[in-house]
């Protein structure tokens, strides 16, 4: 069953901005010893929310527990989970060079148009570069670089635009309601249990 | 300065100084416009603002000084549990604060509604290593449902609006409001106290599916074998009325987990015993053979389930729950029914066909009569010369008739009593489900005792146990609880040894425990008492114990080595439970 296999998920959390929700997300991971592969925090496209982008490996099962369970927490409004294929997503990566190595050696400039990387500082000593996609380009143009004297050299969080959502305007709408709407207390199984729930 | 002039639409404005309050006058006007009328708790350092207000309010709030700060939470949760209300504690900061954990930990998982607030160092402290500084809101993260740590005073009555309305609705739970002491010691514009009733990232309830209600009918009605298995949500959700009509209607046996006991009284015909490691027979070994198992306002906890892959197989479950993380979190559902059960019931009764399932319930009956012969019988009417728990049990509820609040501690004599202790009403069995606190059952008793004062409330708790937080006796000496504390003294940690000797080839390791005198300690707390160890003096020293007005204590010395059967031992499936 696909769903025993483990697989990269991105569990998409609307929250509240207030302090500790970081800790409280996390321990939900912790508690249950799944480590966190990559964990972004950000404003979101609604006003005043946030948006914690999280990366973990596990199957689609314990996905689901876990998106259950982070929506218990009081300040956390929804959680979603998507498999990559569900989501556009990026990594972003700071690459610091010796200026010199850039201008002396040809290969190095060649690599760094091959991955679409673009100049942000440029010093007499070093020069900084960035470049945004997946996890295997960022990795690969490291390795690359590394031969190189790549001096520094840092990658963000994942960044992940679920493809088929609408955003949050409209539900942040309805959890301001006191009463909720029907769609607020989602229920992706809803008709399909004979599918889903098999004893 | 005792009242306040406090109108809620006053403007603020510096030339009325009538209008400023304290942070700590605020935390009281909350807890009186909360409806509260007990706090438990202990003072210290940085709660001292809030015990320097407290000193005006003592006509309107009742304080109970407590001996230690976990002492303050289990009786904050026995109160919330006989009374139906929102349990409140005071600690102060550092030891203070993380004394609370254990009761916390404990509140979490059994889903009481506590709200504590703590004191903390001021504000510019926080983060210096001050003297009785703890970082208490990331301690308490994770065994509180909500935690809000106040810096400045204006944020109180808000603060304390949410924690209240967090900890009493949806599946209740521990809220923790840690302030800063300057924020207690400020003044600012009160505005008054608002009730919270909705906050926006916060479902307390989910929407009641149409659909579902419909399919766990059809289920229902097209069973052979039904089976209901009940738990705290009845009680919590105050559906006992809805869910009686239901069981009723539809002729459904039903079986408690220990937290769900007194939702249903034991003397009714559809009451078929408790459910899980210590449980009845008839039920385990029957949760394997019917074909819709309905569980209602349970979880599905291990010490239920016993062996997951092979617990209910052959069944459709029905699972009505107003926590969604609930469902399918154990086992599948195959019709999961979100909501309160206050809701979901009558919608199932309107939609059930009445019937009389007699053949199955008579099933029931059967094994339940095969239980007496084995175990029941011996525990309750021993020939042995030494006396069981079970029949300390059986004679306290023919002098109580089961109008006795039960609380008990963890261990052996917690399962022998929730085994045979009788129940007529609801909010009448307190005990440590989830958590299995050692201790809890003293300070238990005492809060439990303060939320239904008319009530005989009886600790029953182990000679372990009670030295666990025997210190509360001090708090009974002090204000007058009027708690019966009877213990079951059998010279061991039952529970351990039982295991030890069924599971470890009879190596007793530090299972032996000593005990005082407890009948001189009563006594040097002021506490009348009497230590029995003959079955003869049994029912006369009950008697006494109940008819005494004020606190008792009587220890009953019951047989050392005796086991509390029948038994699902770990890993093994329901089906498999031992009768010995």
């Amino acid at each position: 069953m696909v769903d025993m296999e483990k697989q990269e998920y991105t569990i998409t959390l609307y929250t509240e901005n207030s302090i500790g929700m970081i800790g409280r997300i996390s321990t939900i991971f912790s508690r249950r010893k799944i480590n966190i592969e990559s964990l972004n925090t950000s404003p979101s496209e609604a006003e005043g929310i946030h948006r914690f982008t999280i990366v973990i490996e596990e199957t689609e099962e314990v996905v689901r527990k876990l998106c259950r369970q982070i929506e218990k927490q009081v300040e956390v409004l929804k959680a979603y989970y998507n498999t990559n294929d569900e989501v556009i997503w990026q990594e972003q990566a700071l690459y610091k060079v010796p200026t010199s190595i850039v201008t002396e050696k040809a290969p190095v400039e060649r690599l760094l148009r091959q991955y679409g990387a673009s100049a942000v500082v440029i010093r007499n000593d070093y020069t900084v570069f960035e470049t945004a996609g997946h996890r295997e380009e960022i990795d690969a143009l490291t390795e690359a670089l590394a031969e190189y004297n790549l001096i520094e050299f840092v990658r963000s969080a994942r960044i992940a635009i679920i493809k088929d959502s609408a955003g949050f305007h409209k539900k942040l709408k309805e959890f301001e309601e006191a009463e909720p709407a029907e769609e607020v207390m989602e229920n992706r199984y809803l008709n399909k249990q004979d599918k889903v729930f098999t004893m | 300065m005792n009242t306040l002039e406090i109108t809620k639409d006053t403007t603020p404005q510096e030339s009325q100084p009538s209008t400023k309050i304290s942070g700590s006058q605020a935390v009281l006007e909350a807890l009186l416009a909360e409806g509260v009328d007990t706090v438990f708790g202990y003072p210290g350092g940085a709660i001292m603002p809030i015990y320097d207000a407290l000193y005006d309010y003592n006509d309107r709030l009742k304080h109970i000084l407590v001996r230690h700060e976990q002492g303050g939470i289990h009786a904050a949760q026995g109160y919330a549990r006989t009374s139906g209300r929102v349990g409140v504690v005071f600690a102060t900061s550092g030891p203070g604060a993380t004394n609370l954990v254990t009761g916390l930990a404990d509140a979490m998982i059994d889903s009481n509604p506590i709200v504590c607030v703590t004191g903390q160092v001021f504000a510019h402290l926080l983060g210096t290593d001050a003297f009785q500084e703890t970082d208490v809101i990331n301690i308490t993260a994770p065994i509180t449902k909500w935690n809000y740590q106040v810096t400045d005073a204006c944020e109180i009555p808000t603060a304390l609006a949410k924690a209240f309305h967090i900890a009493r609705t949806g599946r209740p739970g521990p809220v923790l409001i840690d302030i800063t002491k300057n924020a207690q010691l400020q003044l600012f514009d009160y505005a008054g106290y608002k009730v919270c009733n909705h906050i926006r990232s916060y479902r307390p309830k989910p929407i009641v599916r149409k659909e579902y209600i419909e399919q766990a009918a059809e289920l229902i009605n097209g069973a052979k074998q039904p089976f209901v298995l009940f738990g705290q949500g009845v009680i919590l959700g105050r559906a006992e009325a809805e869910f009686r009509a239901f069981i009723e209607k539809a002729g459904i046996p039903a079986a408690a987990t220990v937290m769900g006991l007194s939702a249903l009284e034991t003397d009714h015909p559809l009451h078929v015993g408790m459910l899980g490691m210590h449980g009845n027979y008839a039920p385990n070994v029957l949760t394997n053979e019917c074909d819709v198992l309905i569980a209602i306002g349970m979880r599905f906890d291990d010490r239920v389930t016993g062996r997951l892959d092979k617990y209910a197989k052959q069944a459709k479950i029905v699972h009505l729950d107003i926590d969604p993380a609930e469902i399918d979190k154990n086992i599948k559902t195959t019709v999961p029914v979100w909501g309160d059960c206050k809701e979901t019931l009558p919608l199932l009764t309107e939609r059930v066909e009445p019937r009389k399932h007699t053949a199955w319930l008579e099933r029931f009956r059967s094994l339940e009569k095969e239980e007496i012969k084995e175990v029941i019988e011996g525990e309750l009417n021993p020939t042995t010369d030494v006396m069981t728990m079970g029949e300390v049990i059986k004679t306290l509820n023919e002098l109580t008739g089961g109008d006795a609040v039960i609380v008990t501690d963890v261990g052996q004599h917690q399962m022998v009593a929730c085994r045979y202790a009788k129940f007529n009403r609801s909010k009448s069995n307190v005990t440590s489900g989830g958590l299995g606190t050692m201790g809890f059952g003293l300070p238990a008793a005492i809060g439990a005792w303060y939320g239904t004062p008319d009530r005989t409330v009886v600790a029953i708790i182990g000679d372990g146990g009670i030295q666990m937080t025997i210190q509360e006796l001090g708090t009974i000496m002090q204000f007058g609880a009027k708690v019966k504390i009877l213990i079951l003294n059998n010279e061991f940690l039952g529970m351990v040894r039982q295991w030890q000797q069924l599971f470890h080839d009879r190596r007793y390791s530090f299972v032996n425990i000593t005990s005082p005198d407890f009948v001189t300690v009563a006594k040097g707390y002021g506490i009348h008492g009497r230590s029995i160890s003959e079955r003869n003096d049994l029912k006369q020293a009950l008697s006494d114990m109940i008819a005494h007005d004020g606190a008792y204590l009587l220890e009953v010395k019951v047989g050392k080595e005796n086991n509390v059967f029948p038994m699902v031992p770990q890993g093994s499936s329901v089906a498999e439970i031992r009768l010995k």
